[in-house]
Parts: C-alpha cells; sequence; structure tokens
C-alpha cells in the first residue's frame, strides 16, 4: 500500500508545512474532528501555509523533521487544513477548516482535545493571532464523553418545577459574611418563590465563612423555606476548592445535608477537575451547576483565544447541569444572535451550521443531556419579558442585586422576581408578543402585587446599553456595509 | 425609588396559604377565558393533558393521584376543563391541577393548578 511519508528516503530539514499538512481536496471523515480557527498570520506568511503550519502544530507536526516520522503512518495521523475562507468585512485575517483524525484524542477527555487544539500552536511565531471559532466533535467521540450529569428533563422532575425558567439569586455582597447571616440571605430568597440561590463564585472557603459552615445553615435554610412553601428549593452550592481531594470532601458534605445541587467554577478548577466532579455528580444524584470565571480572559478578543461556544461544547462533554451564558440584557457582553447560537450549542439535540448565529459546523450530541443556560448579570423585573423571549422555558434567570436590592428585602424581592417571570409566561401561552407588549404585561402584573410594583419603581430607569465588543464577524461586516 | 411604604413578606408554617402548587402559583386566580387560554396552549403545543388530585397536605412529593387516563388524542379545551370539573366534583376538598405530557422531551411542558368553576 502506498505510504507516502514513509516511502520516500529519509532527509533531515525544515520543509514548508503546506507541502504535508495542505489538502484543499480531502474530503472530511464523519469521524473526523473539525475544528475553524481564524488566522491573523504575519506579514508575508501565505494564507496556505499559515494554515497548514496550524493543522500541523496542533497535530502531529514540529518544526523540522524527525527520522521517527518514517516509523508511523503521518499521512493518516496528522492534521490537515482543507478550506480557507475570507472573514466578512476583516483582511487582516481568514478562517482556516481543519480536519483531526479521531485517532489523536483520548476517549472522554477534553482535557486532551484541548491540549492539541489550544496548545502550543497559539504561541506561534508565524502567526501573530490565532483564535478557535468553532469544533465539530463528531458523534463517535461525543459518545466517550459523560456529559452533564443528569440534563435538563431529569433537573426539572427532581426539582418538581414545570412550564417556565427557573429563578435563582446569587447572594450579597459576595465577600464577607458570616455563614449564619448568609444562610438568612438564602432562607429569605427562597422564601419568598426563588427555585435556587447560589453562592458567588469567589466564596470558597475564606476565613469569615468556612466551606462547612456555610454549608450547614444553608441546609437549614433550604429545608425551612422548603417546609413554607411546599416547593423544592436549591442552594449552588461551590465546592471549587484548592485541589480535587478538597472538593470531593466537600461534595460529600453537601451530598450528606441531602442538598440537591452544588457548584464549580469549570475553567479556573479545570477540566480535569470539572469532569471528575461531573461523574462524582452523576454517580451521587447531585445537579451541576457550572461557573465560567476567566472565561472573558479568553474568549473576548475577535483575534486571538477560544470563542465561547467552543468554551460552551467543552463544558457540555465534560459535564454540568447549568452553565453561565451572558444574558444579552444585562450588565455583560454578548451578542443577541451569538448568544442563541451557543444556547443551542448547550440544550438541543442536534444544531446546524447557521453563519448567522457564529456556527460553523453541524453538531450532533446523539443521546448526551442537554444543560439548563443560565442567564446572570444584572438584571432585573425589567427584563424578564425580553429575557423570556430570547431564552425560552429551559433556563435559570439568575438575579442578586435584582433580588437583594428590592427596597423591603430578599422576600419581596423575589416574590417580585417570581411574580413577574410567571405573568410573562401566561401572556407568552396567551399570545401576547413579550418584545413588544413586554411593558404592558408588567405594569398590568404589577397591579396585583405590591411587591412587583415596588420593584418595578426602583429599577425603572436602569439600563446597560454597550456596544459588544465580540460582535459576530458577519454581523459586523453587515453593519460597517450598511 | 419606591414610594409605597415598607411592607412585610407573609409566609409561614402554620399558613396553608404559604404553599404554592405548580406554573402560576403566584398569580391571582386566572379568569375562567384566561384559564381556557392556558389549556388550549397546551393542546396547541401537542401536549397530552391529564388530571391529578391530592389533598393539600399531602401534596409534597412527584405523584399526585390521577384522575382516570391522560386524554390522549383530546383536542377540546372545553373537554378538559369539564374533566377537571367532573374531578372537583368528585374530590371537592381536594387540589387538582392539570398536567401537560411532552412525550417527545420526555418532561412535563406544564402543570398548574385549577380552581372549582
Amino acid at each position: 500500500m502506498a505510504q507516502p511519508a514513509a516511502a520516500g528516503k529519509y532527509s533531515a530539514g525544515v520543509k514548508d508545512y503546506r507541502q504535508a499538512y495542505w489538502q484543499p481536496h480531502y474530503v472530511v471523515k464523519d469521524t473526523d474532528l473539525l475544528a475553524c480557527f481564524k488566522i491573523t498570520p504575519q506579514p508575508g506568511v501565505p494564507r496556505e501555509e499559515a494554515a497548514a503550519a496550524v493543522a500541523a502544530e496542533s497535530s502531529t507536526g514540529t518544526w523540522t523533521t524527525v527520522w521517527t516520522d518514517l516509523l508511523t503512518d503521518l499521512e493518516y495521523y496528522k492534521g490537515r487544513a482543507y478550506r480557507i475562507e475570507d472573514v466578512p468585512g476583516d483582511d487582516t485575517c481568514f478562517y482556516a477548516f481543519i480536519a483531526y483524525p479521531i485517532d489523536l484524542f483520548e476517549e472522554g477527555s477534553v482535557v486532551n482535545v484541548f491540549t492539541s487544539l489550544v496548545g502550543n500552536v497559539f504561541g506561534f511565531k508565524a502567526i501573530r493571532a490565532l483564535r478557535l471559532e468553532d469544533v465539530r466533535f463528531p458523534i463517535a467521540y461525543v459518545m466517550t464523553c459523560g456529559g452533564p450529569p443528569h440534563g435538563i428533563q431529569v433537573e426539572r422532575d427532581k426539582m418538581d418545577k414545570y412550564g417556565r425558567p427557573l429563578l435563582g439569586c446569587t447572594i450579597k455582597p459576595k465577600l464577607g459574611l458570616s455563614a449564619k447571616n448568609y444562610g438568612r440571605a438564602v432562607y429569605e430568597a427562597l422564601r419568598g418563590g426563588l427555585d435556587f440561590t447560589k453562592d458567588d463564585e469567589n466564596v470558597n472557603s475564606q476565613p469569615f465563612m468556612r466551606w462547612r459552615d456555610r454549608f450547614s445553615f444553608v441546609a437549614e435554610a433550604i429545608r425551612k423555606a422548603e417546609a413554607e412553601t411546599g416547593e423544592r428549593k436549591g442552594h449552588y452550592l461551590n465546592v471549587t476548592a484548592p485541589t480535587p481531594e478538597e472538593m470531593y470532601k466537600r461534595a460529600a458534605f453537601a451530598k450528606e445535608l441531602g442538598m440537591p445541587i452544588i457548584m464549580h467554577d469549570f475553567l479556573t478548577g479545570g477540566f480535569c477537575a470539572n469532569t471528575g466532579l461531573a461523574n462524582w455528580c452523576r454517580e451521587n444524584g447531585v445537579l451541576l451547576h457550572i461557573h465560567r470565571a476567566m472565561h472573558a480572559v479568553i474568549d473576548r478578543d475577535r483575534h486571538h483565544g477560544i470563542h465561547f461556544r467552543v468554551l460552551v461544547k467543552a463544558l457540555r462533554l465534560s459535564g454540568g447541569d447549568h452553565l453561565h451564558t451572558g444574558t444579552v440584557v444585562g450588565k455583560l457582553e454578548g451578542d443577541r444572535q451569538a448568544t442563541l447560537g451557543w444556547i443551542d450549542l448547550l440544550r438541543e439535540r442536534f444544531v446546524k451550521e447557521d453563519r448567522s448565529r457564529g456556527i460553523f459546523f453541524d453538531q450532533d450530541w446523539g443521546s448526551m443531556p442537554g444543560a439548563f443556560a443560565v442567564a446572570s448579570g444584572g438584571i432585573h423585573v425589567w427584563h424578564m419579558p425580553a429575557l423570556l423571549a430570547i431564552f425560552g422555558d429551559d433556563a435559570v434567570f439568575q438575579f442578586g442585586g435584582g433580588t437583594l436590592g428590592h427596597p423591603w428585602g430578599n422576600a419581596a424581592g423575589a416574590a417580585a422576581n417570581r411574580f413577574a417571570l410567571e405573568a410573562c409566561v401566561e401572556a407568552r401561552n396567551r399570545g401576547q408578543d413579550l418584545e413588544k407588549e413586554g411593558k404592558d404585561i408588567l405594569v398590568a402584573a404589577a397591579r396585583s402585587s405590591p411587591e412587583l410594583k415596588a420593584a418595578m419603581e426602583t429599577w425603572k430607569e436602569i439600563k446597560f446599553e454597550f456596544d459588544t465588543v465580540d460582535t459576530l464577524d458577519v454581523a459586523r461586516a453587515a453593519q460597517e456595509a450598511a | 425609588m419606591s414610594s409605597a411604604a415598607m411592607q412585610e413578606y407573609k409566609s409561614s408554617l402554620g399558613d396553608p396559604a404559604s404553599r404554592r402548587f405548580g406554573t402560576f402559583s403566584y398569580l391571582p386566580p386566572m379568569s375562567a377565558e384566561r384559564i381556557r387560554a392556558q389549556v388550549a396552549y397546551l393542546l396547541k403545543r401537542g401536549w397530552s393533558p391529564a388530571i391529578e388530585h391530592t389533598a393539600p397536605q399531602n401534596a409534597v412529593g412527584s405523584y399526585w393521584t390521577m384522575w382516570k387516563l391522560p386524554l390522549f388524542g383530546e383536542s377540546s379545551a372545553e373537554q378538559v376543563l369539564a374533566e377537571a370539573e367532573a374531578c372537583h366534583r368528585a374530590h371537592p376538598d381536594h387540589v387538582v391541577r392539570l398536567i401537560g405530557y411532552d412525550n417527545v422531551r420526555q418532561t412535563l411542558g406544564t402543570a398548574f393548578t385549577l380552581p372549582h368553576a
């Protein structure tokens, strides 16, 4: 059988990457892992050479030929660049599509995939900047990963919540409360009508509130709120810890207390810890909420880093039942079309290529469960109609100041959130247009809820209208042309 | 800032009115027309309506008592509401709820209580 890589004589030295790693006629296999990079090459480096260099450095290649190349079938194992496209409205960079054979990646290892795809290649001198825009995980690889420990449907059944998004609140001030005072804030928010409260991501186990004390007081708060309202409640107990051993110890105590859900920061904690914790959650019947601290460091620059939609896919494979996805309407960055794209990637069974949402590949998730999208950051009752219109039912609307900042306190703030949500769901189901008639819906609802009325008066004037930094390339090009 | 005077938010173990059941449990009682609209939405989504009931003090847990079988293939909101009313008459002290089985997504599309007409 012809094996071009091994056929010839060995000759040492440096070859152009494109000789081996640029294959415009390559027909991608169903089992290939496909990646789309946005490459900004150094001046004078041809596109094909830059694309081939990225393919080589993220797979089998190194800067020079080595004799051991001839001991294997590099023609099979190499990644290859197979397509190049213009980036709309930006001629400093281009898209390169690269196919990798499935053998390059350890089964079930998000860690291994990312070590290859976003490893040394990102510091490569021949390119000025590099961004991983999207990855198509072949179904054969998806099925080797554990995925969300429970998924949307199981969580709904466990928590007994149907027909509407869930409501949460992050307890503030984010640092400094004692465990008992913290539990008080939790109890108030839950008895008022929220489904969940949440540890802020930087609440781990500080001197002012050690984790075990926090867990115990929060558990008491949950039990009391459940008994009072007859509803199931939870608090995302943050088990993110300095070491995996400590993380599992905290998770085990949450389970011992009968708590339904814990939380982890998947980027600062790392994919290894996250995948392990997701497996633990699946085995122990505990839901897993995922925070995304550090994501903006990685995903905000248009030319360099990893797009958030790729981090979403990484999390769905690694495992989590909730993931923060931005709000579109609140205080944090998030373009609407792009957000709709990645919440589909988080929740749906099959997502089609759709450049208008920034999705470069079809993605088949097979039987892997979907996870709830969490909209969090600077939201309050006035945002409710838009949030429901954008996110639909399979989401958690996560308030903070929008509950706790109510002039009558957490319980009234929570009741206002819940009342506004139910009024919006009721109106949507009747056929009202949430985005056009949102204000009328809320004003009418507030007539039956003094808590909602007070909330609407408090936050009437607050808006967060800044342009997003990371707009979709297609959208920016269209805007500039107009 | 809010113009209304500060109010206490009331909820307690001793007050049965603090207990909440289902999707619309914080809204005030709906008019007959609005209830009908919710039933119509359930049917339009292709969910199978089903009626369940329980004594209020036993409303915890996943399972209430089924009223007959789910109304598979039912397309009339009036028929669904008539069954709920029959359930109310048979169990006048019970809470009655309507759920919508979503067989495609393996979940309930909605679950809300229906008042005695």
